[in-house]
């Protein structure tokens, strides 16, 4: 079994055991952006699935702290997969027909930068809880 | 490894552990992996989240979903709905009592935004028994720092500095017993963690070491670090089954790992720690007869001084802490003194924890600022009193402590308020009562508490203590004498002066702040032999209303002492020479005849 003999041992523990509990960190940690992917029976069946794993692997892999939520149906069934984005102290915005090129420029366009991208839909609804 | 998306965080402590959630974590596992999700999603078993109320409690990661009173049938809905689909099972979220609407998530909980977790910070957030997702949560590294960075004079200087005080209820300054105890020399000292947790109705030492043993395991290190000691010893009572089991994995980890044993991180430095069992004494929480248990001696106190920082375990300088004092230091050496001081108030650092207990909405374990007012705690965190009855005191300390009423809801707590208003900070528990709680049968039940747990060693404990209880015993009774008030209060005062060790010292406490803050209370029974909460039996008549009793002979079949009299169709008679006030009269009148007056 592994020894820890130094304190590099224990940054080097750490840091492989990193990915167990960041998931939870970050659920815990305020001011993080947020992509929360829509994973209905319409969603998955578009490839929602892969666009979210792409999404998390190439988020971490460019070194940017970003939440990944499923959620509902978020009823654009029409433009699936969809996304909502939220930077922080912004409004959500949602995004359709994301295929992993879009993806990756929501990621390098928007999330990094702020900067919108083509294929946003227009909120059309209120919810009730605001 | 694949990264997981989601986690599922189940509730392992011993309350939730008793509704069944191993079953729950098992019943999620197999779920997910029929679902072919094994390595996309991860069950954890945690320590306690605090909301015993609603437990089982399982709660979904990143996004903070919060699931009460789960059932272990409940886990394929939740891996179907929340984990596949996204949507929410919105029956097992958790309802807003006041209006009505389901909350989606802890950061919204009512019970939650008040408080401020940092001795619970890793309760109901890791897996306790695994080392490694404590050095995931930056576990150890408090250690690290103070073996590589400081001087054993540093960290008993940052200790200091946090103003961090004993959380076992006395409340001294947790540097200056550790600089006491490293001034003092000798070839061997002693680090003792002292989970002994006695009070009725607390559960914060147990809870912590549930759901996080590496913390106090990481702190005693860094505590023997700063006094030169190389031994440790957590005294546990036997009857705490889950944390001693889990603790005795986290020990074994630890050495496993390399971070207790010999030259811990390179550093030269040597400790280990073992476990020593209580039988669950009270008097064992002070801690000079807990170090005459952990010797095999009789478990009683002995006079100080000498302290045992200059002798103690075995006759060697030995450092005493309690498990929430010791769950604060790896946050502070790591976070820095400036930190924790910024929290609570001026002579009280950082947070409380607390065990809600009693008539409250929201029964569980709270983490506050210190400084926070009652109000806020019975209100907003505890959701107030149940049945939307009305709050009349709260007893805190335990059997040491006294009650507060409705005069101090707004006064903030922290060591020295408390004190001032005539209780104590204790270990943590709070008992809510409302006005089904009659404050003497109340003082009574604790005074019974501390005669049984008496050690017996002093007179005024083991004999005043005695005759507490037997006066408060014929108050009860309704043969009480104003004379006995203010014997109540003479003897009460002689015993506090007196008696050898915190626990007499402490134990009249309960009567004497019940005779202050509910004077009528007492005057009315001895006065008008009247128990307002009937709780008082000997003081309760049950009384058949003539008028409304139509003579169905239900009360008088079911009587078990046939003290219930008449003829079939008239009104009926309670004997009150024979009623035995159990109250089977009143369950089965149909017809609301029968009262207690």
């Amino acid at each position: 079994m592994t020894k820890i003999k130094s304190l590099a041992d224990l940054k080097a523990m750490k840091q492989s055991v990193q990915d167990k509990i960041d998931t939870r960190q970050k659920g815990n940690a305020e001011g993080l952006t947020q992509v929360k992917v829509a994973m209905a029976t319409c969603g998955i069946a578009a490839g929602a699935k892969q666009v979210m794993d792409y999404m998390m692997a190439e988020t971490e892999k460019r070194g940017m702290n970003v939440v990944f939520t499923q959620t509902g149906c978020m009823g654009y069934c029409h433009a699936e997969p969809t996304i909502e984005v939220t930077l922080p102290g912004k409004e959500p915005i949602v995004f359709g027909y994301v295929d992993l090129k879009k993806a990756d420029e929501i990621i390098e366009k928007y999330i990094r930068d702020g900067e919108l991208v083509d294929g946003i839909i227009p909120v059309n609804y209120q919810t009730i809880n605001k | 490894m694949a990264k997981f998306k989601m986690h599922l965080l189940v509730c392992g402590g011993t309350g939730c552990h008793a509704s069944k959630s191993q079953e729950i974590a098992d019943n999620l596992k197999s779920s997910l992996k029929d679902k072919g999700l094994e390595n996309e999603v991860q069950v954890i078993l945690t320590g306690c989240f605090g909301f015993c109320e609603k437990g089982p409690i399982v709660k979904v990661m990143p996004d903070n979903t919060f699931y009460t009173e789960v059932k272990p049938q409940d886990a394929a809905d939740i891996v179907a709905e929340h984990v596949i689909k996204g949507r929410k099972v919105t029956r097992l979220l958790y309802t807003d009592p006041e209006n009505k609407q389901h909350v989606a998530d802890s950061k919204h909980m009512g019970f939650y935004k008040k408080q401020l977790r940092i001795a619970l910070r890793n309760c109901g957030f890791i897996d306790p028994q695994n080392i490694e997702e404590y050095i995931g949560a930056d576990g150890y590294s408090a250690l690290a720092k103070c073996l590589g960075e400081m001087t054993p004079a540093q960290v008993i200087n940052e200790i200091k500095l946090s103003g961090l005080r004993g959380r076992g209820g006395g409340g001294f300054p947790t540097g200056l017993k550790w600089e006491i105890a490293s001034k003092n020399h000798a070839d061997q000292k002693y680090v003792v963690c002292n989970a002994d947790e006695g009070d009725p109705g607390a559960f914060m030492d147990r809870s912590i070491l549930e759901g996080d043993p590496h913390t106090v395991l990481e702190a005693m290190i860094i505590n023997g670090y700063a006094i030169g000691a190389t031994k440790g010893l957590v005294y546990i009572r036997a009857e705490y089954p889950l944390a001693i089991n889990r603790l005795v994995i986290a020990i074994n980890q630890a050495r496993e790992y390399g971070l207790l044993g010999e030259d811990i991180l390179g550093s030269g430095f040597n400790f280990d720690i073992e476990i020593r069992y209580g039988a669950g004494a009270f008097v064992c929480g002070e801690e000079t007869a807990l170090i005459h248990s952990m010797e095999g001696q009789r478990g009683e106190p002995t006079f100080k001084p000498p302290f045992p920082a200059e002798s103690g375990y075995n006759n060697k300088p030995t450092n005493v802490n309690n498990v929430e004092t010791y769950a604060n230091i790896p946050i502070i050496i790591n976070k820095g003194a400036n930190w924790f001081n910024k929290i609570g108030t001026e002579k009280s650092k950082g947070t409380k924890v607390f065990a809600l207990a009693g008539q409250i909405n929201n029964v569980g374990l709270i983490e506050v600022p210190m400084g926070i007012t009652l109000r806020e705690i019975i209100y907003e965190i505890g959701g107030g009193i149940k049945g939307g009855r009305e709050f009349k005191a709260v007893q805190t300390g335990g059997p040491s402590g006294g009650c507060l009423t409705k005069k101090h809801l707004d006064a903030p707590i922290d060591y020295d308020n408390l004190i001032a208003v005539g209780s104590m900070m204790g270990s943590g528990g709070m008992v809510v009562m409302d006005d089904t709680s009659c404050m003497v049968a109340i003082a009574k039940f604790y005074l019974e508490f501390t005669v049984e747990e008496s050690c017996g060693k002093c007179t005024p404990c083991r004999v005043g203590n005695k005759r507490l209880y037997e006066i408060l015993e014929k108050i009860t009774k309704g043969n009480g004498t104003m004379e006995d008030l203010d014997n109540l209060r003479n003897l009460g005062r002689v015993i506090k002066d007196t008696a050898l060790c915190g626990l007499g010292q402490t134990s009249p406490n309960p009567i004497l702040s019940t005779i202050e803050n509910f004077y009528d209370e007492y005057v009315e029974h001895i006065k008008d032999k009247k128990c307002r909460a009937g709780v008082c039996k000997s003081l309760m008549q049950y009384v058949i209303d003539p008028v409304q009793c139509v003579g169905c002979t239900a009360c008088a079949r079911n009587c078990p002492v046939n003290a219930i009299k008449g003829e079939k169709k008239m009104p009926h008679i309670i004997d009150q020479e024979l009623c035995i006030k159990c109250g089977a009269c009143i369950e089965k009148c149909k017809f609301n005849a029968i009262s207690i007056q």
